[in-house]
């Protein structure tokens, strides 16, 4: 599970803004996850919960909320704009997944449902991001 | 706020030294001079990685002789398949090595998932292979990949080297670390690339001259070892301490 290694860069940012602010114990993290990166939230809560075990110092008690943020592509060529829902049903399962590790392989596997350009770009929902942190100083 | 670049230094953090193989031309041997490098230095015994970031033309799998483009496995990350006991990431796992259309931010994009996913461990060397000129790529490396020093390719041509002598001059002027320049395809007695060297005050680490039966060895590492090419390379690599 990848899931992993992205749950642990979403706490080291966190950690790394909280010493930044002079934060000594982070209360809320919010996270958005593109849906394009496919992330499956049980699997990521789950890393998360181990992480923040082992930094219990800083992050004990954290609030972590989770929001997956819908998709939105854009044409360059011809401005037609779509999400990555309405596309599934013409990738295949390995094409799928192959956007679960790098999201931007979708200019590899995927065109521009209108004219068939490559060149389109995603605009929202891409990965995993932090939206909010709140802390105690 | 962007989360993958306060990973990437653990990810990195067991890895002893970190080449990266570049060139301001295309066409001069960097992915050769690279999967060499990895190969010549797995032979000796040390643990290598090897990272393609030439994302449109990716071509260290096709030096190795690699042809199965599965997923990697994940292991809390993902973990890069070992090719010829060289641990070998590339984007070709995830593209089917189908044409891959990227512009500047996706560049960025995929190089910081790469790096923020890869689960490298410990080891020796890890060389990056680098697509030509001193685009996303290079600026990418210089800024999430400090410890990168940089190995520098150019041929003969004056043509190679009016290219190089940029990534050159921009590498001293951010003050990021030059191995050396090889010369590769040499066919002559020529000192002009080691006099434009020099008069850089770089390092010209020595030449490989051209091999007309390289090409037979493309896609098997261990007919490499036996090519004039790799007896050049080798023995610049005993006379400058594999690297180090």
């Amino acid at each position: 599970m990848h899931e992993w290694a992205l749950a642990e860069s979403i706490l080291a940012a966190a950690l790394e803004a909280a010493e930044k602010e002079k934060i000594k114990k982070i209360t809320e993290i919010d996270i958005a996850l593109g849906e394009l990166q496919q992330i499956e939230k049980d699997i990521f809560q789950f890393a998360l919960d181990q992480i923040i075990d082992e930094y219990k110092d800083k992050l004990e008690n954290v609030k972590i909320k989770i929001k997956t943020e819908k998709s939105t592509l854009k044409c360059r060529n011809c401005k037609h704009n779509w999400d990555f829902d309405s596309m599934k049903d013409k990738i295949n399962k390995d094409e799928s997944e192959a956007i679960h590790f790098i999201p931007e392989v979708a200019f590899v596997h995927m065109r521009c449902p209108k004219c068939g350009s490559p060149d389109f770009q995603i605009d929202k929902g891409r990965g995993v991001s932090i939206t909010k942190i709140k802390g105690e100083k | 706020m962007e989360v993958r670049t306060s990973i990437i230094d653990k990810r990195l953090k067991n890895v002893k030294k970190i080449i990266a193989v570049a060139s301001g031309k295309g066409g001069v041997g960097k992915s050769l001079v690279a999967s060499t490098l990895a190969f010549g230095l797995s032979k000796k015994g040390y643990k290598v990685g090897l990272f393609d970031l030439d994302l449109y033309g990716p071509s260290s799998h096709i030096i190795l002789g690699l042809d199965n483009f599965e997923f990697p496995e994940e292991e809390k990350g993902i973990k890069p398949y070992k090719v010829h006991d060289i641990k070998f990431m590339s984007i070709v796992y995830f593209t089917e090595d189908k044409p891959a259309p990227f512009k500047g931010d996706d560049i960025s994009n995929i190089i910081l998932e790469l790096l923020a996913i890869t689960k490298w461990k410990h080891l020796d060397y890890l060389i990056i292979d680098m697509p030509p000129g001193i685009g996303d790529e290079t600026l990418d490396i210089i800024k999430y990949v400090k410890r990168a020093e940089f190995l520098v390719v150019s041929t003969p041509s004056k043509v190679s080297m009016g290219a190089v002598d940029k990534l050159l001059k921009l590498l001293k002027e951010l003050k990021i670390p030059i191995i050396g320049i090889i010369e590769n395809m040499k066919i002559d007695g020529s000192k002009y690339i080691e006099d434009e060297v020099t008069k850089m005050d770089l390092k010209y680490l020595g030449a490989v001259f051209f091999d007309k039966k390289l090409e037979e060895a493309i896609g098997i590492p261990d007919m490499l070892t036996k090519t004039s090419f790799y007896q050049d390379f080798d023995k610049i690599l005993k006379k400058h301490n594999n690297l180090k």
